[in-house]
């Protein structure tokens, strides 16, 4: 019970400290609006709308009903491209991780698809997928991959001998190594490939869509640029932003905490 | 049937020779470690104590000979305390006693019992160990070997880096606990005075390739040595011509 009561007590006092230090988050998001405005009054509203007009208009788009469902598709294309990436590139990279000769072979290959431009993956999707959802997917994923499939690599390479050293004087069973000693390792190297990856993905699939798409936020980007609306153009990028901040700060950063609350100090 | 099980418990090491590459580390080792026998293993750095130690853990496999651990519960005690660093201090002590299929609240009874005897507080159980001090990460590592009640205690250098203050009250609880589990030990150590205070024999090798060259048992019981006791012996220790020689020290005068 008094065990219990402590870990209640933590937990509380860490969700009260990341709340507390969302106030200095707050702050600065506060700032950048300031500047936004005030470059906004200095340029004018055909090339830089001031915020509270951006969010105007974003608000109409929501009343009007035109913006959910462009957000429902990006996020739809963008997770589906991010999941695939997780999924393949956690595997394969831990996979790679375990064998020595697997590692340096996949080395150059990683070098190649991390230093290969997105747009140029794009250009292929184009060629290969058509447009539709295939090609934002594609995208997506190609560009999550070697950033996971590294991560997880590291992981695995980076195990530490001398605690599989005692693992194995203290005689842990399979699932114990698993659960107590290797996993707890490779997560801490997993986890932040899979935010980066999560951020890689929202701006690859706006990017994708607005090449190659009828929908999405990056088509409705594509529609307001060709109108010249600023305005909606700043929207949709808000919509875009406070979507990635929302997902980031909400859930990534709070499951991080969890996970990692052992590398506090 | 009794008198079999108790010849059983013990580890024999017979005719080894191991290699790394084509660097030949060990020679024709023999050695043997009765039931609740405390041995230590002294001789100068990188002549092959903590490889004998290794394979002794089973940690190295042998490249030549024989290595039969008749112990059922051995356990290890290394240089660093190396406590997981993702898992709470209690966490780490039971650790052992996860392995042996102990409910949590079974063990966690258990590993603060123990811990609480070895000098920590309920407050570091709940601490991550890199919130620990270095000594308080120490008794974490002792307290996670003896959790398991082991009958064999392989030790490497585990109190070198101590102060002498810590170091002192270390080796007591290590008396302490040995005595109640007659466990039996061996431990590694370039600190003749260590060796002196808590072994029942001293086994000297010496390097390249590592062998062992001369064997010296200490009759007076662990409990009866006192400071001035391990002062004076070890002093005796320092100079036997067998343990000069193993050091490179010059004759003595």
């Amino acid at each position: 019970m008094k065990g219990c009561g402590r870990t209640l007590q933590r937990r509380a006092a860490a969700t009260g400290g990341y709340l507390w230090s969302g106030w200095g988050s707050l702050a600065s998001l506060c700032l950048v609006m300031a500047a936004w405005s005030f470059a906004a009054q200095t340029l004018g509203p055909l090339i830089l709308p001031t915020p509270l007009e951006a969010f105007a208009t974003l608000m109409g788009l929501f009343r009007d009903g035109t913006a959910w469902p462009e957000i429902v598709v990006t996020a739809r294309r963008a997770m589906l491209g991010f999941g695939m990436s997780v999924v393949v590139g956690s595997v394969l990279g831990l996979a790679a991780g375990v064998s020595m000769t697997a590692a340096m072979m996949a080395r150059p290959v990683v070098t190649l698809l991390l230093g290969m431009p997105p747009i140029a993956w794009l250009i292929l999707a184009l060629l290969w997928f058509g447009a539709g959802d295939g090609t934002p997917v594609f995208t997506v994923f190609i560009a999550c991959f070697p950033i996971i499939f590294v991560g997880a690599m590291q992981g695995t390479r980076t195990l530490d001998g001398q605690l599989k050293e005692v693992a194995q004087v203290f005689g842990l069973p399979l699932w114990m190594k698993l659960t107590d000693v290797y996993l707890p390792h490779v997560v801490s190297y997993l986890f932040p490939a899979w935010i980066a990856a999560l951020g890689m993905s929202w701006k690859i699939v706006v990017m994708a869509e607005l090449l190659s798409t009828e929908d999405g936020i990056g088509a409705a980007l594509a529609v307001s640029r060709s109108h010249l609306d600023t305005a909606a153009s700043m929207a949709w990028i808000v919509a875009l932003v406070g979507m990635l901040l929302a997902i980031e700060y909400l859930l990534l950063e709070p499951v991080k905490r969890r996970v990692e609350s052992w590398r506090e100090l | 049937m009794a008198g079999a099980l108790i010849i059983d418990r013990q580890l024999r090491i017979a005719a080894l020779n191991h290699r790394f590459g084509y660097q030949r580390v060990l020679e024709a080792i023999e050695l043997q470690v009765g039931a609740g026998e405390a041995v230590a293993l002294v001789g100068p750095s990188g002549c092959g104590k903590t490889t004998l130690l290794n394979l002794a853990a089973g940690l190295l496999a042998p490249w030549e000979g024989r290595v039969d651990n008749g112990f059922v519960r051995p356990t290890m005690m290394f240089q660093q305390p190396r406590l997981l660093p993702w898992k709470r201090t209690l966490d780490n002590i039971a650790l052992g006693l996860k392995t042996q299929g102990m409910s949590v609240a079974e063990r966690h009874a258990d590993a603060t019992r123990l811990a609480l005897r070895m000098g920590l507080t309920a407050d570091d159980l709940d601490k991550f160990p890199s919130a620990l001090s270095g000594g308080m990460q120490s008794r974490a590592a002792l307290a996670r070997a003896f959790a398991v009640k082991p009958d064999l205690l392989l030790l490497d250098e585990a109190f070198s880096a101590l102060d002498i203050g810590l170091k002192n009250e270390l080796y007591g609880m290590l008396a302490a606990e040995r005595a109640g589990n007659g466990s039996a030990a061996l431990m590694v150590t370039h600190d003749l005075m260590e060796a002196v205070r808590l072994a029942d024999r001293i086994v000297v090798m010496t390097g390249a390739p590592g062998r062992i060259v001369a064997e010296h048992r200490i009759r007076t019981p662990v409990p009866e040595r006192g400071e001035r006791w391990v002062f004076t012996h070890a002093a005796e220790f320092m100079q036997m011509p067998d343990i000069r020689a193993a050091f490179g020290l010059p004759e003595a005068r």
